[in-house]
């Protein structure tokens, strides 16, 4: 006992080093092996509150930008809205079905106040959280393409895991065909990402349009992704499919959280089968 | 008393420096240099090296929680406030050194230099392979470790000279 009790006090400060560098280093694996229910992350009070005020200071530089691409956004939207106008004017018949206003998503509005995009596990920081309904595993996308998915909520704050984060995993398919692929990102540009486990069957071309597949419950169909960059074939296989994409990831300011509503439905179906 | 005072006062400002500013620098895409283990580098020595070590370890984390990187910098900062004093000891080529006298600044040139050197390259080898955790980058967590260490490197050099001058 006495030998023990001597042993400590002549390692001590060793002993403490170690203690301490476990804990670092199991957050670190944490953070690299899954993202969820993780400690330390930018979504709390102290570290969202800095970001927010340096947000406030940064905003007005980047105002013209955004502006510009809200109406860009609105003039998509308006020849939307007339398309569907031309359709519905033959319906002379007024029916209240209330089957006809099913909505599926619901779009919540947010600022980026912390973007990070030269890491290899990169995640942002949005100014809403908990309060305003967000819930981990929403997709966030803004009007030129997909941002990422919500990691970690607090009250006022969430994080998302950027698209650029090697944990990142997200379902897409081609414009103009029906065939699946998954987007990952191999770490070195931040405007390429790759497209992988893309049938052989599919015929792409460069500069061929890639969408959101609408496969998980997190992104609905649609949503514009990027343009093929370049691939190669090899051994009968798509070998690296370069995506470039619509988003500057390294300027994102505005961006809508998407809410699905079926999602829990969905969900409990899907776990009575697997 | 005062001490207590002027090394808190320290601890934030470094945070605050590196959070607000060198974070977002980027400089050629990538490179943000790591200026908050100024703190470890200046801090003084004591017998006691539970303090220290407790402290890298807070600074370390906070920095990760302001970064999502879970404890990446924790655990390298810590690594460095364990090394200092063997290798000042080893610097100096001394099996004792006298606390109460010693004084970073007070160190020949050379040795001051290669003492901040080493420090911050270890520091950053360890935030890089922590970061990439893979034995096929490590071409690239050698030239960020390489090419951010010498930003930091020069960083703290003129934060010394700065910090030097204003006393």
């Amino acid at each position: 006992m006495q030998q023990i009790i001597s042993f400590i006090i002549k390692y001590k400060y060793f002993i403490l080093f170690m203690l301490l560098e476990v804990i670092a280093l199991n957050f670190t694996v944490q953070s690299h092996s899954f993202h969820k229910s993780k400690f330390v992350n930018s979504a709390n009070v102290l570290t969202g509150g800095i970001y927010n005020k340096i947000h406030s200071f940064k905003q007005y530089t980047s105002l013209k930008g955004h502006n510009q691409l809200l109406l860009e956004e609105n003039v998509r939207l308006k020849n939307k809205l007339s398309k569907t106008l031309i359709n519905s004017i033959h319906d002379t018949v007024t029916v209240i079905d209330s089957l006809k206003y099913f909505q599926k998503y619901s779009y919540t509005f947010a600022n980026v106040i912390n973007n990070q995009y030269h890491k290899k596990h990169n995640y942002l920081t949005v100014n809403i959280g908990s309060k305003k309904g967000v819930k981990p595993d929403q997709g966030v996308i803004n009007s030129k393409g997909i941002i990422g998915i919500t990691n970690t909520t607090s009250n006022n704050y969430a994080t998302v895991l950027s698209i650029l984060n090697e944990n990142s995993k997200i379902n897409v398919k081609l414009l103009n065909s029906l065939h699946f692929g998954t987007l990952i990102w191999n770490g070195k540009d931040y405007n390429i990402l790759q497209l992988v486990d893309l049938p052989i069957q599919a015929d792409i071309k460069e500069g061929d349009t890639i969408i959101t597949g609408g496969r998980s419950t997190i992104f609905p169909k649609g949503i514009p992704v990027g343009i093929i960059l370049d691939f190669n074939k090899k051994n009968n296989s798509y070998k690296s499919i370069n995506i470039k994409l619509f988003n500057d990831m390294s300027a994102i300011g505005p961006v809508n959280i998407i809410t699905n509503f079926d999602k829990k439905e969905i969900n409990n179906l899907e776990e009575t089968v697997y | 008393m005062n001490d207590v005072i002027k090394y808190s006062f320290l601890f934030i400002i470094l945070l605050l420096i590196q959070v607000v500013v060198l974070n977002n620098i980027l400089f050629s895409g990538y490179i943000n240099p790591l200026l908050y283990i100024l703190f470890i580098i200046v801090f003084p020595l004591m017998r006691d090296r539970g303090l220290i070590l407790v402290l890298s370890f807070l600074l370390g984390l906070f920095v990760d929680f302001f970064l999502d990187s879970g404890g990446i910098n924790a655990a390298a900062t810590l690594a460095i406030a364990y090394l200092r004093l063997p290798l000042l000891k080893g610097l100096l080529r001394k099996s004792d050194i006298d606390f109460l006298v010693f004084n970073i600044t007070k160190l020949p040139f050379t040795k001051l230099l290669s003492y901040i050197a080493i420090l911050t390259f270890t520091h950053h080898l360890i935030v890089f392979s922590l970061e990439y955790f893979k034995l096929s980058e490590i071409l690239t967590i050698l030239s960020r470790t390489i090419l951010t260490g010498i930003f930091t490197f020069i960083l703290i050099i003129f934060s010394l000279l700065l910090m030097n001058k204003s006393k």
